[in-house]
């Protein structure tokens, strides 16, 4: 009799001998010749950890209690595999071409690398696959109890046996799951001791099928006969129950986060679907092909046995310890494999989308190095490997181990089914939002954590009878199993429905109301029409960037010259010879701040992010974007210097138009006042002179009359002296006569020519200030004087009226300010127009031109003339340039 | 008989000149040299006839002679209207705001005088 000491010795044999297989794969693989190791037969293998020790054993025990419905847990995968190919190729395109590292990350990548729906989806598995591992644990401990019992020395505590396998699984899941870091490297090791472990356990079944066929039944003949007379064939079996159970099965076949791991993270080549699509079924097929007959011997022979330990306890009944071992081996693998690959699945998730970020975000800034990153990043799937497995061993000993497998089963797939709204929608619906997956996720998961996980939980279940059966405080639309009062469903379904069509009108209401960011739109754009590109994965075949593919990005954004100049610049930095620097952290954080002001931050961010980290779009399709962008940008910039220039133009020639309507109408303005001021003096001139021919006049009125013509003479030709220099003045024409000067005798030669006498206007003067030397035209600075100051001695109102000649050396400028009332703001505007003369013209005895000639004058000089006003009396001010900017405008009037 | 002509003018000279013609011929000629006031006066003391220049300081003749016809005691008031200007926009102005005659500066002496006895009928 084989006992429990010599059950363990196999047991640990048999986990030696997978060491060695698990090793040997590693080897050939990193040397190389994995060849084999990469048929898709070992790929078609490795997905029988679909079959867990649930289906192992626990599928007899559902035969044994419903009948055929077991069926369904094999139907649903089967349909998928070769009805929905289509699907699984475009998740495995996906996958690969993103370097889609497990379930949670595939949904937080579609959605815009969201580490929101990463924390979530993580968080859905654990909670939903620890129960699952626990089961496992669960099976190997029951199975080691089946051979215990008939008590030949070692005793079996089922948590100690739990604990140790626990422990063994972890260590051997450590040491060939985080050989290496980036999970997109395949696991070589452990999918070849899951494709023997798969052959040992489709054998033990197929086994122990044929003993109880042919040694037991009596052939096939006459087994039939015993199943038709058996309880399993007058089962009534539920149509609401088959179909949704198998649906159920076939959602879980995407969703499990093991079975995302082998069918896309594991897989080597996209055309392993193919052989899969069909072997896979066939597989299952073999599997489930002798469930019936053992479930009907064993409730013959064994009818108070458990029925899901008849595959052990029928060979031992019997005497067979050799199939009984070897069906145990195959219990054990089917255990030891899923709870390997669901670890390795559960621990990628849980460092890359929980534990690194938290520590990403509570490091040290500037502390981090490459290396450490690595370092951290392989002790937290180390630590998280162990941590799920611990979780597993918690929850088996918490629960208490009685459950029938197959319930917990039914929990985890609902469970992990809630990522199917979101999973569909983010391949096959670009409006799919990060909002509308994250509301259908909780929604879902909270719904399920209600109507199922909790009610199941612990034997008892967490939520007590009373809630069961009125609802959390007597609200009986909240029943777990009833809501809405959908009271008389199976629980399963129940659960099923609700979570799944809550979910899913979340998922889509919220997607239709909120708009996706762009990185978001980006990533759906990729998953969606994944095989509209190029395919396959770019040339990374590593996480990180190499600064020439960085280079090449740079400059398809920034510029060819611009991202040279840059990388040159840092690779000086640096100290390296050449123009590409090292692509360390601060180089790039540099880099992205160049980009980010091309592009905006956040796709700069990303666009880094994605570039260095390798994990979500290929290097082709960046490529491709930053294109677009800088074509975009390119001509964008080139449609608003257009318009700018459009716009320029219009302007240029709405003031070109405005400046002729003006000048139109100055110049109609300026004839008119011409011919007036021309017309005036000739009127008087002409009157007087037709006065004298008629003769008859006293002597001392002809003498008037003929002065009178003369000052009208005198006036005409002032004013055409006038207009001849304004008009030589304006066209810029005439000589300056530049000369180096005393401003002293500028301002002697004007009072002498302005013919003022003392008691008409009293001069102030300052001839110590005035001893500078400016440079000017002495002639023509000199009329702007005289006509200041005849302005002052004709327009000054006070009794005596005084004027202040003021060298201002401050402002390099001449005050002439006079005591009278001044001028009024509102006229001293136009002063300097043509014709503008104020008060009585004939005082002035000129034009109106004089101060307008004076402007022109001051800026042919480089300076300036101004009327200040609300100074006292009138004060004029000119500014004389510097010297200078004076010579600079004289070197090439005089040279 | 008083014939008195009001001549609103604001150059010296001219004033000088067309007072020395005109009382040579026998008119009594009153001058007025401001724009703002000149409608007051010409209501204070009606003249037989006004001699107006078109550009005055403090308001144009043209504004002048617009009220001056709108006003009933004035409004047959013989005008005849002097501008330097001498555009044929400004003759037009004049004649449609109700000038009764028009005259370009320079002018001669026996023009003026000929419509100075025209209009006044004398």
């Amino acid at each position: 009799m084989l006992g429990f000491n010599g059950l363990i010795g196999i047991a640990l044999v048999y986990v030696v001998f997978l060491f060695g297989v698990a090793f040997a794969a590693e080897r050939r693989a990193a040397t190389g010749r994995d060849g084999w190791l990469r048929s898709p037969w070992t790929y078609t293998l490795s997905l029988s950890i679909y079959c867990t020790a649930w289906t192992f054993y626990g599928a007899v025990g559902y035969a044994a209690r419903s009948g055929l419905e077991y069926l369904t847990i094999y139907l649903g995968p089967s349909l998928v595999m070769l009805g929905w190919w289509w699907l699984l190729r475009k998740l495995v395109r996906v996958g690969r071409a993103q370097r889609i590292t497990s379930i949670a990350d595939l949904i937080s990548s579609r959605y815009g690398k969201s580490t929101l729906l990463g924390v979530i989806v993580t968080l859905l598995a654990v909670v939903g696959v620890t129960p699952y591992i626990a089961l496992q644990l669960q099976s190997i401990a029951q199975s080691l109890e089946v051979f215990a019992r008939p008590g030949a020395g070692g005793s079996p505590d089922g948590g100690a046996v739990a604990l140790w396998s626990a422990a063994g699984l972890a260590l051997f899941t450590i040491l060939f799951g985080t050989r290496n870091l980036d999970a997109n490297e395949r696991h070589h090791g452990i999918v070849m001791a899951i494709a023997v472990e798969a052959v040992v356990k489709l054998g033990a079944l197929l086994a122990i099928g044929v003993f109880v066929v042919w040694e037991l039944g009596g052939g096939p003949a006459e087994m039939l006969a015993r199943i038709d007379a058996s309880p399993i064939a007058a089962w009534e079996q539920s149509g609401g129950r088959w179909i949704g159970f198998t649906l159920l099965s076939a959602a879980a076949l995407l969703c499990l986060p093991r079975m995302f791991q082998v069918l896309v993270v594991e897989n080597a080549d996209e055309a392993h679907l193919g052989t899969a699509s069909w072997a896979f079924p066939l597989y299952l097929l073999l599997m489930s092909l002798f469930v019936v007959p053992i479930a009907v011997m064993g409730l013959e022979r064994l009818p108070t046995g458990n029925p899901d330990m008849f595959v052990l306890t029928l060979p031992l009944s019997e005497g067979r310890d050799g199939l009984a071992a070897w069906a145990f081996l195959g219990g054990f693998s089917s255990a030891a494999s899923m709870v390997m690959v669901a670890t390795i699945a559960l621990a990628t998730m849980v460092s890359n989308h929980i534990v690194v970020p938290l520590w990403l975000r509570a490091r040290v800034p500037g502390a981090v190095m490459s290396g450490d990153v690595r370092a951290v990043v392989l002790t937290a799937r180390r630590v998280s490997i162990i941590g799920v497995l611990g979780f597993g061993y918690l929850y088996f000993r918490l629960s208490g181990g009685g459950t029938a497998l197959a319930a917990i089963g039914l929990v985890a797939f609902v469970g992990v089914v809630q990522v199917l709204p979101a999973l569909l929608g983010g391949l096959f619906w670009r409006g799919a939002t990060r909002s509308g997956a994250a509301a259908g996720l909780v929604i879902g998961f909270a719904v399920w954590l209600w109507t199922m996980f909790l009610p199941s939980v612990g034997g008892g279940g967490a939520i007590s009878a009373q809630v069961l059966a009125e609802g959390p405080f007597g609200l009986e639309w909240l029943r777990p199993q009833a809501l809405l009062g959908t009271g008389g469903l199976d629980p399963v379904l129940h659960a099923a429905l609700w979570s799944l069509a809550l979910n899913a009108g979340a998922f889509v209401a919220v997607s239709l109301m909120s708009f996706p960011g762009p990185v978001e739109r980006l990533q759906g754009a990729q998953f969606v029409g994944v095989f509209d590109q190029s395919g396959g994965p770019g040339p990374w075949s590593r996480g990180g960037a190499d600064a020439e593919t960085l280079l090449v990005m740079a400059q398809r954004i920034l510029g060819a010259t611009e991202a040279q100049a840059i990388f040159a610049r840092a690779a000086r930095v640096q100290g390296r010879p050449g123009a590409l620097p090292e692509v360390t952290p601060d180089f790039i954080r540099g880099l992205e701040r160049e980009l980010a002001g091309s592009v905006g931050a956040a796709t700069a961010h990303a666009m880094i992010g994605q570039l260095t980290g390798g994990v979500s779009v290929t290097v082709e399709e960046l490529i491709a974007v930053a294109d677009e962008t800088a074509q975009i940008v390119e001509y964008s910039g080139r449609l608003e210097q257009k318009s700018a220039e459009l716009e320029r133009t219009a302007l240029a020639l709405r003031d070109a138009n405005a400046q002729l309507t003006a000048l139109s109408v100055q110049k109609d303005g300026f004839l008119s006042q011409v011919s007036h001021e021309l017309r005036t003096p000739m009127t008087s001139i002409r009157a007087f002179a037709e006065i004298l021919r008629e003769g008859g006049l006293k002597e001392e009125e002809r003498h008037r009359f003929a002065s009178i013509i003369g000052d009208e003479a005198a006036r005409l030709t002032r004013l055409l002296d006038d207009l001849l220099d304004l008009s030589v003045l304006e066209a810029g024409q005439g000589r300056l006569d530049w000369r180096r000067v005393e401003l002293g005798k500028v301002i002697d030669r004007a009072l002498a020519a302005a013919l003022v006498e003392p008691e008409a206007l009293r001069l102030v003067r300052d001839r110590a200030a005035e001893a500078v030397e400016i440079e000017t035209d002495p002639d023509r600075l000199a009329q702007v004087f005289i006509n200041l100051v005849t302005n002052a001695r004709k327009y000054c109102d006070a009794p005596r009226p005084e004027l202040r000649i003021e060298w201002r050396p401050d402002l390099n400028a001449v005050d002439f300010i006079d005591n009278g009332s001044g001028i009024p703001a509102e006229q001293g505007r136009v002063i300097f127009e043509k014709f503008s003369r104020l008060g009585d013209p004939h005082k002035s005895g000129g034009a109106g031109l004089g101060l307008a000639i004076c402007r022109e004058i001051m800026t042919r000089l480089g300076g300036a003339i101004r009327h200040l006003p609300g100074s006292g009396g009138t004060t004029f001010r000119v500014e004389l340039p510097r010297a200078d900017m004076a010579l600079a405008i004289a070197q090439p009037a005089s040279g | 008989m008083a014939r008195r002509v009001l001549l609103i003018e604001d150059e010296p000279n001219i004033i000088e000149a067309v007072s020395f013609i005109l009382s040579r011929a026998g008119w009594t000629v009153h001058t007025h040299s401001d724009g703002a006031s000149a409608v007051e006066r010409v209501r204070a003391h009606p003249p037989e006839l006004v001699i107006l220049d078109a550009m005055l300081p403090g308001r144009s003749g043209f504004d002048i002679l617009q009220e001056l016809r709108q006003d009933a005691a004035t409004r047959d008031l013989p005008v005849m209207m002097l501008t330097a200007r001498g555009q044929a926009r400004d003759r037009e102005l004049a004649l449609s705001l109700g000038a009764t005659h028009f005259m370009t500066k320079p002018f001669s002496n026996a023009e003026v005088l000929d419509r100075v006895r025209d209009l006044a009928g004398g």
